[in-house]
């Protein structure tokens, strides 16, 4: 089973259930759904054979496969997975069900927000497991090219999911949205095609004799100083947007305004993960050299994303653009990871990555289920839900506690590996972005508070308790943020690594404590 | 060593509570009958396998009784490295038992204190967590294992202060616990990373050493670096143990049900910071600048909650500013190195009793005076409620310090071992703790009398009656350890049998004559006897009189939430607006202004928004194209 494409087959099952889905005659809705959480049921289930079938003791890429596409560019259709890779497309294929099922019903009112949709339920779904096909390659991809296709095309079924099935400002949420990736993406385009040049030179210049695209051969081609920070800026500059990091993040809450909650929990909890996916991949192990001079300044704006993005989400009143702006505190805790060039904090950044994705997930999800019930995202049209509904209560409030990274919960000992490990190498930028923990303490229980607690409103008199689809959708999650809370070694086993291998090609020396223990076994004083 | 037998199952301590509140909150309705019976039954249990460890623990060589059980690798990257591991040794084992013990009787009490209130299941699943973190708290075998209790800890208070959500000031109290810990907790956590970045390791065993025969990477430490750890997580522990300047959120934590304070107050979670401050001893002993700075805030802690509870009508309020004031003695005490050591760890365990027996007693009067709890709506209670008044009564005796009770052995040793730090600083602070203890006097007797004795004053429909024997039953065990606790311990050996972990330093003999005895007993008659003077010898009005500066500035909690709020609050929420309006115009407008500029004209973005965008995409790709193109040019010239 060996030369089995994996792959291609779980690349191929969302978008062969996209189709089928589009094909089903108009007003089947019912059989549209079914058919739509069928296939994602299906790749779930191959994602998670697949972890299993992942060797962490192995070579770096698993389950490769590649055939010539564009020979005359030397590009090639080429997949793999490392252990970062593997997380990340794991966590997609889990999230897509059940965030089917937990927009069950949105298509036919876009998610509780009172306008009616543009297009019809069974492309909503459609779109929805387009896009999962599109998440899958864009981590497979080991050609940088082929990422780059990915890359891009991801944005097109989210542009129709938001301006098709979104909020009144949907329009503009979504063309925002569209021109800031699509400039990202040109600025990438330029750094991208520019290896081609680089690529092909003679082995004597420095070059690899030959045309490639193939990630694991550019990264072992030494690249002239100068060219690298250019390239390596084309690169961060779409990652930073995707990612995205303050200043260019505004894009993002009006998008989480607008959005349907189930393809937000798609959106941040997944597709915001190629940015930081892309830096940790592209940016450091293409151009070690520019990453590491670039790092000063990443690392400012990453600690700015963690007490900025902390600081307006304390400031919202829609339950929506609160998490979203919550997404751009932790996003920097992520980048933080990333260019503290720690293994600790990296390995913590890609747990992160995975945590974060379940966390956010949990939170849209409720808040959603919050909005369809009310009809409205703002935090005043609730108040009191605890008495009406405790068990929705109950799981927002975990949601949110994972949101806060509270011991116990997953989250914690990704943002503890962040900030002990950038701590060892850049204490002012760990301290400072430690500051971010008293910040989530105050946007999460506030919001709580505001919703939850108090005497029950007026306005959530009618509120009812979560259907047993809604637990059904929600459970999982909830289960996962839990077990990865108190067992996150498995998960560590698979990401480290990868960690090391970017370790090795950022020829970072390894940590060494002040005091180390060799004095210690006789007890004597230095 | 590695922990052996029954000791191997010690993480039953932690797993019972957790699994009985896991069941409590999973099964929902389901577990309304039976829930409570099940949460008392695993605390219950928890005692008992507390006890198996420590008769185990005696069985072994007074040397050989630190053991480690080594339970799953938590997460490792690199040279981070942390294991779920648990320390059993004789400082976590008295904490344990206190925990459990004390945490069982207030189980019990609480079966009858909330038989009315409909959420009773899961007011009892709150108090299962709450012990479990606790427990994990002292048992962690490194610093991230306590830290996730710690935090967890937070997370019970959290939910037990605002066990009653729906009223909007207990979910204000819970928030601003949760908070004001949190800003505690960075400094926990920043004394972490500080350490990994130092020792390479977060491990007691490596750190702090095994005792005697083993020093650990601590002794190495520079002064520097000693202070700022012991700094940071004096931070942590004045957050824990609402130490100024981190003192605010205890006293509006009685929003929650009047045994979440006996938990919180008397016989756990405010006690983890001393806790933290002991078990990082060898850290503290390598910066006598960082132990000065934990002895004088725990002097000012001391007298600060002790003037709070000379202003409060409200019998929990005055309750809660008596608790301050002892964490402050115990903190002061942790501070003056292996002297105090044990005296701390021996205070903690006696106010363990006697705190938590006053605050049941004062839910008892509660319970009797249908909720009220303004003690001028008390007076001459103790007829009607004989259980409740003369437990309450053993307690309060036991805190002033009477000759012979529990409180008066344990703070006699903190004061005594204050002056003898010796100079100056010695000097000011046994004094502190000498006055603290005739405020102490003062304020106790003060709540005594306006709640039992004089005339009555309570309001036309109060009945005040007994309380049943479900609650009175943890009474009278409370007001038996308040008595004989402090003695035992003291007399007993306890120094003794902490000494492995915290040094056995020179043990004096217990001489309550030397002079600061006899000046602390006069103190304390001279506290009393000015309360009897205003409170009991004459009427208590039913309305608060306007008072002097100090006791409007006490019943004020001494400006600290003023200060909060126009240090902190204010200008925060200023910041928040200021950020919100800079993010959506100069931020967003920014970059959509650079997009109009590239795009041409600020008009064709309006049309472009409007659904043009299509091609604007296309044009962008054919951009894209052209440079492509020029790029090719370029390489093949």
């Amino acid at each position: 089973m060996n030369d089995f494409p994996w792959l291609s087959v779980l690349l191929v099952l969302p978008l062969l259930g996209a189709i089928t889905v589009a094909l089903l005659p108009r007003g089947r809705d019912a059989l549209a759904k079914q058919t739509a959480l069928g296939f994602a049921a299906a790749t779930a289930v191959l994602g998670i054979v697949l972890a299993f079938r992942f060797d962490s003791g192995g070579p770096r890429f698993q389950f490769t496969q590649s055939t010539p596409w564009i020979e005359a560019f030397g590009v090639d259709f080429a997949l793999g997975l490392d252990g970062v890779a593997l997380t990340m497309v794991v966590l997609s294929v889990v999230l897509v069900p059940l965030v089917i099922l937990a927009s069950w019903r949105d298509a036919e009112r876009s998610g509780g927000t009172g306008v009616p949709p543009k297009r019809s339920v069974k492309t909503y779904f459609a779109l929805i497991l387009a896009l999962e096909t599109m998440m899958i390659g864009v981590f497979a991809a080991t050609d940088v090219f082929l990422f780059y296709v990915f890359f891009e095309a991801m944005l097109i079924p989210v542009y129709f999911i938001i301006g098709s099935y979104g909020g009144p400002q949907r329009s503009y949420a979504a063309v925002k949205f569209l021109l800031y990736s699509l400039f990202g993406g040109l600025v990438m385009l330029v750094s991208v095609l520019w290896l081609f040049p680089l690529s092909s030179r003679k082995v004597s210049e420095g070059g690899l004799g030959a045309a490639t695209f193939s990630f694991e051969e550019l990264s072992g081609m030494t690249i002239e100083p100068t060219t690298a920070k250019w390239l390596f800026l084309g690169f961060f500059l779409a990652f930073a947007i995707k990612a995205p990091l303050v200043p260019v993040h505004t894009w993002l809450p009006d998008l989480a305004q607008q959005a349907p909650p189930g393809a937000l929990v798609l959106i941040v909890g997944v597709l915001d993960k190629v940015g930081t996916y892309g830096m940790l991949r592209f940016c450091l192990e293409l151009f070690p050299g520019a990453a590491q001079w670039a790092t000063p300044v990443v690392l400012g704006l990453a600690v700015l994303s963690i007490i900025y993005g902390a600081i307006l989400a304390i400031g919202q009143v829609d339950l929506k653009r609160l998490v979203a702006y919550t997404s751009v505190s932790h996003f920097g805790f992520i980048v933080l990871g990333i260019f503290g060039m720690t293994y600790a904090g990296q390995s913590g950044a890609v747990l992160y990555m995975v945590n974060h994705g379940f966390s956010t997930a949990a939170l849209f999800l409720l808040v959603g289920f919050l909005i369809v019930r009310r009809g409205s995202a703002r935090i005043d049209a609730f108040g009191g839900v605890q008495k009406k509904a405790p068990v929705l209560a109950g799981l927002f409030l975990v949601a949110g506690l994972s949101g806060l990274s509270l011991p116990g919960l997953a989250p914690f000992v990704s943002e503890f590996m962040v900030l002990t490990g950038t701590f060892t190498q850049y204490r002012v930028a760990a301290v400072l972005a430690a500051v971010g923990i008293v910040l989530a303490a105050i946007y999460i229980l506030w919001m709580y508070q505001r919703t939850m607690g108090g005497p029950a409103t007026e306005q959530v008199s009618g509120l009812s308790d979560l259907s047993v689809r809604e637990k059904v959708a929600v459970a999982p999650v909830i289960a996962v943020i839990v077990v990865l809370g108190f067992f996150p070694q498995p998960v560590l086993n698979v990401i480290n690594p990868s960690v090391e291998t970017t370790q090795t090609v950022l020829d970072r020396p390894g940590f060494r404590p002040q005091i180390t223990g060799d004095v210690a076994e006789n007890g004597a004083r230095p | 060593m590695k922990a052996e037998g029954f000791q191997a199952l010690a993480w039953l301590l932690i797993a019972l509570p957790l699994a009985g509140a896991a069941i409590l909150l999973l099964g929902g309705r389901r577990t309304d009958k039976w829930g409570h019976w099940l949460g008392t039954a695993t605390s219950l249990a928890a005692f008992g396998v507390g006890v198996g460890v420590f008769v185990q623990m005696l069985g072994y060589g007074h040397e050989e009784r630190r053991r480690t059980l080594h339970l799953w690798e938590f997460f490792q990257a690199g040279s981070l490295k942390v294991d779920a591991s648990l320390l059993l040794d004789p400082l976590s084992i008295s904490f344990v038992l206190l925990i459990t013990g004390v945490g069982t009787l207030i189980h019990v009490y609480s079966i009858g204190y909330m038989s009315h209130d409909v959420d009773r299941r899961r007011f009892f699943a709150y108090l299962n967590l709450f012990v479990a973190a606790m427990l994990l708290l002292v048992l962690g075998g490194n610093y991230v294992v306590l830290f996730v209790g710690w935090e967890g800890v937070g997370l019970a208070s959290y939910l037990l202060i605002g066990f009653w959500q729906y009223k909007p000031t207990a979910a204000t109290a819970a928030k601003k616990a949760f908070i004001v810990n949190r800003v505690g907790d960075l400094g926990l956590v920043t004394a972490i990373m500080l350490m990994f970045a130092t020792f390479g390791t977060v491990g007691f065993e490596q750190i702090l050493g095994t005792g005697h025969e083993h020093v650990g990477l601590a002794s190495q430490l520079s002064t520097g670096t000693a202070t700022a750890i012991g700094l940071l997580l004096l931070v942590g522990a004045c957050g824990k143990s609402a130490q100024l300047p981190l003192q605010s959120w205890l006293l509006d934590a009685m929003e929650g049900p009047t045994p979440v304070s006996a938990l919180i107050h008397a016989a756990t979670m405010v006690t983890a910071g001393v806790y933290l401050i002991v078990r990082s001893g060898p850290i503290f002993e390598m910066s006598p600048d960082a132990q000065l700075v934990v002895t004088i805030v725990g002097a000012a802690t001391l007298l600060a909650g002790a003037i709070i509870g000379t202003g409060k009508d409200d019998i929990k309020k005055a309750l809660a500013g008596s608790t301050m004031s002892q964490i402050g003695y115990m903190t002061l005490a942790a501070g003056l190195g292996p002297a105090g050591y044990v005296f701390a760890i021996a205070h903690l365990i006696a106010h363990g009793f006697f705190k938590a027996g006053l605050f049941l007693g004062a839910g008892s009067v509660m319970h009797g005076m249908n909720d009220d709890v303004n003690m001028r709506h008390y007076g001459g209670l103790f007829k009607k409620m004989t259980i409740t008044g003369a437990t309450f009564g053993l307690g309060y005796f036991a805190i002033i310090g009477v000759p012979g009770l529990s409180g008066w052995f344990t703070k006699e040793g903190i004061i005594a071992a204050a002056y003898e730090k010796g100079g100056t600083s010695g000097a000011i602070l046994g004094s502190c703790a000498l006055i603290g203890a005739g405020i102490t006097a003062y304020y106790m007797s003060r709540v005594m009398f306006m709640t039992f004795f004089g005339e009555k004053r309570w309001a036309d429909d109060a009945h005040p009656h007994e309380s049943p024997k479900i609650m009175t039953i943890p009474l009278v065990v409370l007001a038996f350890g308040s008595v004989f606790a402090g003695g035992w311990l003291t007399l007993g050996g306890f120094g003794h049998f902490l000494g492995p972990v915290v040094g056995e330093g020179e043990h004096h003999g217990f001489n309550p004559f030397n002079p600061y005895g006899i000046a602390a007993f006069v103190l304390m008659l001279a506290g009393v006897g000015l309360a009897w003077r205003q409170y009991g010898a004459r009427p208590v009005p039913r309305e608060q009189p306007a008072g002097s500066f100090l006791t409007v500035a006490a019943r004020k909690d001494l400006y600290g939430d003023a200060l909060n709020e126009s240090l902190l609050m204010r200008p925060g929420q200023w910041l928040t607006r200021l950020a919100v309006w800079f993010d959506s115009r100069a931020v967003d407008g920014a970059v959509n202004g650079l997009a109009a500029g590239i795009g041409g004209s600020s008009g064709r973005l309006r049309r472009l928004q409007t659904g043009f965008a299509r091609s604007y995409a296309l044009s962008m790709f054919l951009g894209a194209s052209v440079i492509l193109a020029a790029l090719l040019a370029v390489n093949v010239s």
